[in-house]
C-alpha cells in the first residue's frame, strides 16, 4: 500500500478523479470483452477443418520479438507517468513518443505476420473456425493498440499546446492505463494463443 | 508531502524491476513451453500461473492500482472484471468441450 | 438502366404486403408532419438548444421515456398482430415468413428498445436527484448514450420497410441466422442495431456507476442511499460485466456474415452452439438488467404509500448484491436441452434454484414493509401491489423451468411464453408504470390522473392474465413458441381465443394510459410543493418540475430516507434558503447527437454492405470524438447566484 496525502494533478479536480474511475471502470469491461474472444478462441483451437494448425503457423522468433516490444512500451509508458507528476511536459512526451514508436514497430510486425499467413500459408479468416478466432482475438488486441497510437498522438499535440494542467494530465494518465492494460492482454494473448499453440 | 517528492526525486526502481521481472517471466514461460518436455497440463498450468503474475506486476508496479485516491472501487472493477472473466472461459470451457 | 433502377428500388423497399405499404405511408405522413409543424411554428432553433444538445440528466430521462413509450406501442402492435394470427386454427392472416419477422421485432424491440431504455430514463430522472446531486459523473457520455440508443433504434425500425425486418428470433440462433439460411439484410439490422445501441449501454453502466460512487451529498453513505439508487449500482455492475459478451457475440455474427467467417457456421469447424453460449452469458444478466431496478422502484413506491421505512434494508441491499454475483452462474438453463453432460446440466440447474432465494426474500420484506403500514392507494401504489402476486407466479414457475430434466417438456413451449412474459410484464412493466406515476409530477409538474390511471390498471392488469395465465396451460397441452397456426381439433381454439381477447384488453389499457398522458397534461392537478406524495427521499426535496441545477444548495444527509428526517427535523428548506452562490454546470453540445447519426450512416452502411457508405460513417464518428478530445478542456459554464434566486423564487420556494 503507498501512503502519500499529496494529490497528484490528474486527481485535483473532482473530474479528473471521476474520469479516472470511470476510465477503470471501462477496464473491467474491456477484460471480459476479452475474455469472451479467448474462450471462443480455445474452444475452436481444435476446429481447423484440415486447414493449418497452430503448430504449423506460429514462429517463436517473430511473437518473442512483438512480445519484447510491448513489454518495453508499457515501461516506456509507465516512465512518461512519472514524468508527468513531476510536472515535466518534456520528459513526459519524450517517453510517448518513444512508447508510440514501439506501438508502432508492433502494429507493424503484427501486420507483417498477417500477411505471411495469408498470402504464404494460405490461412485466410474463411479457411477454418480456428483461424476465425485467432485473426478476430489477436486483430482485436491489434486493432486496440492501432486506436491506442491514434489516442496518443491526440494527448502528446495537447499536451504540447497546453502543457501539462489538471485536463491534460488526466488524459495523458488514463492513455498511459489503457497502455498498460493492453499489455497484459498481451501477455494472455502469448500465453494462450502463442504458447499454449506449440504445445495442443 | 516529503514522502512523495521523495518518491519523485529518486530513481524509478519500482519500474525497472517491473520490467526486469515481466522479461524473466516471459522467458521463463518459454524456456517450460520449448526446453522442459513436462506432460501438457502442467505445462499450461505453470504458463497460465506466470501470465497472472505478470499481470499483477503491470497492475501494482505500472498502473498505481494500489494508489490512495478511490483505491475501493477500482479494486472492486477489476476484481469483478477477473471474476467474471474467469466463469466466461472456464464456463464456456466446460460446457463446450463435453467431457465431464 | 430505368431496369436496373427498378428492380433495386424493388429490393430496397420491402413490397407486396398491403400492411407495409400503409406503414410507408404512414410513416411519410408522420415525417412530413413533423418537419410541417417545427417548420410552421419556428420550432428547430428549439428543438436542437433545449433538446438535441441538451446534456441535462432530467431532459435526457424524458427522451429516453418517451422513445420508449413509442416503442412498447410498436412492440404491442406486433403482438396484438401475433395473436391476431392465432384467434383461430388455419388462420391466413400472416404468412409464416411474416409471422417469423414478427415475433422477432416484437422481442427484440420490448428487450432492448422499451425495457431498457425505459429503466435507463426513469434512472436518469430519479438517481442525480436521489443523491443529492447537480448531474451525472459524465454528462456528455449521457447524452451520447441516449443517441446512440435513439438512432440505433429508429436503424432496427426502418427495416420494416427498407431492406426487410430480421426473423430469426430476438435470440438469433445459429445456424438459422447465419448467411447460408438467412440471406438478405434482415439480421444484419438486428446485429448492427444491437451493436450501436449496446455501445451506448455500456456507457450508461459506467456512467451510473462512478455517478454513485462518487458524486452522493456529504453524508450519504453507501447504506444511506435510497433503494431504487442501491438498485441502479446493482444494475449497472451487471451491464457492464454482461455487456461486453453481447458486443463479441454480436461483432462475431457480423463477421461471419459479412467477411465470411467460421465462427458459427456449420461448416469449417465452425460452432453454432457458441452463439447460443455467448448469447446467454449475457442474456440471463440481462433479465436482472430490466429486472433490478424495478425491484427498486417498488422499494420505494411501497415504503412512500405504506408511509414506513422499507423493512429490511439491508437484506434488501444484499440480496441484490448476492443476484449481480449469481446471476454470472445460471446462462445455460437457456440451453438444458442442446445435449450438455450431466454434470454441466445438474450444475446449472442448482445455480438457478438458488439466485431465487435473494429474489423471493426481497418479496417478504415488501410484505413486512406492508404489514401495519397506513397504506394509500395510489395508482402507482397499485401496479406495486399487483406486481408482488403476479411476479410470484412468474417466479415460481421459472423454478419449475429450473430443473433440466423438467425442462426437456416446457422448453420452447407456450408455457415458457408464459413464464417469461409473467416476469417482464408484471415484473418490468407494471415497474416501469409505477415509476412513471410516482415521478411524473418531479418530470412534468404535475400529476396524473388517478382516475383514468386506476382505470388503465385494471383493464391492462386483468387483461394481462386473461393473456398469459392460459398459455401455461396451452403450453402443457402441446402448443410451441413462433408456431404461426395451429390445426383445428386439438382442443387449443378456447384457449387461444381467450388468449387473443386478453391481448386486445392489453391494448385497450394502453391506449387509456396515453388518454390519461394526454389529459392530465391539460387538466393535471398541478404539484407546487414539489413533495405530492409526501416523499421520503431527496428527489421530493426540490421544487417540480426540478431546476436545471437540481439543488440551490446541496442537501447534507444523515439517514437513510433523508427528505423525510429533514422534514421531522424542520430542515427542509435548507435546500433553498438564500443567500445564493454561483453554480457550476457542464455546458451542451451538438456532438452526440451528431456523432451518433455518424453511427447511423455507418451501420446502415454496414446493412447493406455498402462501404462507400460505411467508409464514410466511420471517419465521421472518429472526426467527433477527436474534436471532443480536442474541445473538452472547458466545458462548464456557471449559472450566476441571481439566475438562481430567480428560479427559486419563481418556483415559490421564497417567501
Ligand atoms: C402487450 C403485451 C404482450 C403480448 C400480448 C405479448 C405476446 C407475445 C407473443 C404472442 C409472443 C410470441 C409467441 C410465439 O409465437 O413464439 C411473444 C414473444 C416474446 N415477447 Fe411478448 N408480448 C407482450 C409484451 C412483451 C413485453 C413487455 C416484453 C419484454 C419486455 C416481451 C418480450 C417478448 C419476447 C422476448 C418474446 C420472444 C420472441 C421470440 O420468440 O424471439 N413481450 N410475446
Ligand atoms: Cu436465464
Amino acid at each position: 500500500m503507498e501512503t502519500t496525502n499529496h494529490t497528484p494533478i490528474e486527481y485535483s479536480t473532482e473530474e479528473g478523479s471521476n474520469k479516472i474511475l470511470g476510465f477503470w471502470v471501462f477496464l473491467g469491461a474491456e477484460i471480459v470483452l476479452f475474455s469472451a474472444l479467448f474462450s471462443v478462441y480455445l474452444v475452436l483451437h481444435s476446429h481447423t477443418a484440415g486447414g493449418p494448425t497452430s503448430k504449423d503457423l506460429f514462429e517463436v522468433r517473430e511473437f518473442m520479438i512483438e512480445t519484447f516490444l510491448l513489454l518495453i512500451s508499457s515501461f516506456t509508458c509507465g516512465l512518461g507517468t512519472i514524468e508527468l507528476r513531476r510536472h515535466n511536459v518534456k520528459g513526459l512526451v519524450a517517453w510517448l513518443v518513444i512508447t508510440l514508436l514501439l506501438g508502432l514497430g508492433f502494429v507493424g510486425m503484427e501486420l507483417n505476420e498477417f500477411i505471411t499467413y495469408v498470402t504464404v500459408e494460405h490461412a485466410t479468416i474463411q479457411t477454418s473456425a480456428f483461424l476465425s478466432g485467432f485473426f478476430v482475438l489477436v486483430g482485436t488486441h491489434g486493432a486496440h493498440v492501432s486506436l491506442g497510437i491514434v489516442w496518443m498522438i491526440c494527448v502528446v499535440i495537447q499536451l504540447l499546446r497546453r502543457g501539462v494542467t489538471p485536463v491534460t494530465a488526466r488524459k495523458a494518465f488514463i492513455i498511459g492505463l489503457y497502455w498498460h492494460f493492453l499489455d497484459v492482454v498481451w501477455i494472455f494473448i502469448f500465453t494462450a494463443v502463442y504458447l499454449t499453440g506449440l504445445v495442443l | 508531502m516529503s514522502a512523495n517528492n521523495h518518491e519523485l526525486n529518486k530513481f524509478p526502481w519500482k519500474h525497472v524491476i517491473g520490467l526486469a521481472l515481466s522479461l524473466i517471466l516471459t522467458l521463463l514461460a518459454l524456456w517450460v513451453v520449448v526446453s522442459l518436455s513436462l506432460p501438457t497440463v502442467a505445462t499450461l498450468t505453470i504458463i497460465v500461473l506466470l501470465a497472472i503474475c505478470q499481470a499483477f506486476i503491470q497492475l501494482l508496479m505500472f498502473m498505481h492500482i494500489n494508489e490512495n485516491h478511490g483505491r475501493g472501487y477500482r479494486i472492486l472493477a477489476i476484481a469483478f472484471g477477473f471474476y467474471i472473466a474467469a466463469v466466461v472461459v472456464y464456463g464456456s470451457l466446460w460446457i463446450m468441450w463435453f467431457t465431464v | 438502366m430505368i431496369e436496373n433502377i427498378k428492380s433495386f428500388l424493388g429490393s430496397f423497399f420491402v413490397t407486396g404486403d398491403p400492411m407495409i405499404y400503409g406503414a410507408d405511408a404512414s410513416i411519410a405522413l408522420a415525417s412530413i408532419g413533423i418537419v410541417f409543424y417545427l417548420t410552421y411554428f419556428k420550432k428547430w432553433k428549439w428543438l436542437w438548444d433545449e433538446w438535441l444538445t441538451t446534456v441535462d440528466h432530467k431532459k435526457i430521462g424524458i427522451m429516453y421515456i418517451i422513445a420508449a413509450i413509442l416503442m412498447l406501442f410498436r412492440g404491442g402492435v406486433d403482438a396484438l398482430l401475433m395473436r391476431a394470427q392465432l384467434i383461430i386454427p388455419n388462420n391466413t392472416f400472416l404468412t409464416s415468413q411474416h409471422y417469423n419477422e414478427i415475433f422477432t421485432t416484437h422481442g427484440t424491440i420490448m428487450i432492448f428498445f422499451m425495457a431498457m431504455p425505459f429503466i435507463f430514463g426513469l434512472m436518469n430522472i430519479a438517481v442525480p436527484l436521489q443523491i443529492g446531486a447537480r448531474d451525472v459523473a459524465f454528462p456528455f457520455l449521457n447524452a451520447v448514450s441516449f443517441w446512440l440508443f435513439f438512432l440505433a433504434a429508429m436503424l432496427f425500425n426502418i427495416s420494416f420497410v427498407i431492406g426487410g425486418s430480421p426473423d430469426a428470433g430476438w435470440t438469433s440462433y445459429a445456424p438459422l441466422a447465419g448467411l447460408k439460411l438467412d440471406p438478405g439484410v434482415g439480421e444484419n439490422y438486428y446485429l448492427i442495431a444491437l451493436q450501436i445501441s449496446g455501445i451506448g449501454t455500456l456507457a450508461t453502466g459506467v456512467n451510473f456507476l462512478v455517478t454513485i460512487f462518487k458524486m452522493r451529498a456529504p453524508g450519504m453513505t453507501l447504506f444511506k442511499m435510497p433503494m431504487f439508487t442501491w438498485s441502479t449500482l446493482v444494475t449497472s455492475i451487471i451491464v457492464i460485466f454482461a455487456f461486453p459478451v453481447l458486443t463479441i457475440a454480436l461483432a462475431l455474427m457480423s463477421i461471419d456474415r459479412l467477411f465470411g467467417a467460421h465462427f458459427f457456421t456449420i461448416e469449417a469447424g465452425g460452432s453454432p452452439m457458441m452463439w447460443a453460449n455467448l448469447f446467454w452469458i449475457w442474456g440471463h444478466p440481462e433479465v436482472y438488467i430490466v429486472l433490478i431496478p424495478v425491484l427498486g422502484i417498488f422499494s420505494e413506491v411501497i415504503s412512500t404509500f405504506a408511509h414506513k421505512t422499507l423493512f429490511g434494508y439491508k437484506a434488501m441491499v444484499w440480496s441484490m448484491i448476492a443476484i449481480s454475483v449469481l446471476s454470472f452462474t445460471t446462462w445455460l438453463h437457456h440451453f438444458f436441452t442442446m445435449g450438455n453432460t450431466a454434470m454441466v446440466n445438474s450444475f446449472f440447474s442448482i445455480s438457478t434454484m438458488i439466485i431465487a432465494i435473494p429474489t423471493g426474500v426481497k418479496i417478504f420484506n415488501w410484505l413486512f414493509t406492508l404489514n401495519k403500514g397506513r397504506i394509500e392507494f395510489t395508482t402507482a401504489m397499485l401496479w406495486a401491489l399487483a406486481f408482488i402476486p403476479n411476479f410470484t407466479i412468474g417466479g415460481i414457475t421459472g423454478v419449475m423451468l429450473s430443473l433440466a430434466p423438467a425442462d426437456y417438456q416446457y422448453h420452447n413451449s407456450y408455457f415458457l411464453i408464459a413464464h417469461f412474459h409473467n416476469v417482464l410484464i408484471a415484473g418490468t412493466v407494471f415497474g416501469v408504470f409505477a415509476g412513471l406515476h410516482y415521478w411524473w409530477p418531479k418530470m412534468f409538474g404535475h400529476i396524473l390522473n388517478e382516475r383514468l390511471g386506476k382505470w388503465a390498471f385494471w383493464v391492462f392488469m386483468i387483461s394481462y392474465n386473461i393473456c398469459f395465465l392460459p398459455m401455461y396451460f396451452i403450453g402443457l397441452m402441446g402448443m410451441t413458441r413462433r408456431m404461426y397456426t395451429f390445426p383445428s381439433g386439438l382442443g387449443w381454439e378456447p384457449l387461444n381465443l381467450i388468449i387473443t381477447l386478453g391481448a386486445f384488453g392489453m391494448g385497450v389499457g394502453f391506449l387509456i394510459m396515453v388518454w390519461m398522458i394526454v389529459y392530465s397534461a391539460k387538466y393535471g392537478k398541478r404539484d407546487t410543493t414539489g413533495d405530492p406524495w409526501n416523499g421520503r427521499t431527496l428527489e421530493w426535496a426540490t421544487s417540480s418540475p426540478a431546476p436545471e441545477y437540481n439543488f440551490a444548495h446541496i442537501p447534507q444527509v444523515e439517514t437513510v430516507d433523508a427528505f423525510a428526517h429533514m422534514k421531522e427535523k424542520g430542515t427542509a428548506d435548507s435546500i433553498y434558503k438564500a443567500p445564493f452562490q454561483a453554480i457550476h454546470m457542464p455546458n451542451d453540445s451538438g456532438i452526440p447527437f451528431i456523432l451518433s447519426v455518424f453511427f447511423f450512416i455507418a451501420g446502415f452502411g454496414l446493412v447493406f454492405e455498402w462501404y462507400w457508405m460505411a467508409i464514410p460513417g466511420a471517419i465521421g464518428i472518429v472526426v467527433c470524438m477527436i474534436l471532443r478530445s480536442f474541445k473538452d478542456h472547458d466545458d462548464h459554464h456557471h449559472i450566476p447566484a441571481e439566475e438562481v434566486e430567480q428560479t427559486e423564487r419563481a418556483a415559490g420556494r421564497l417567501s
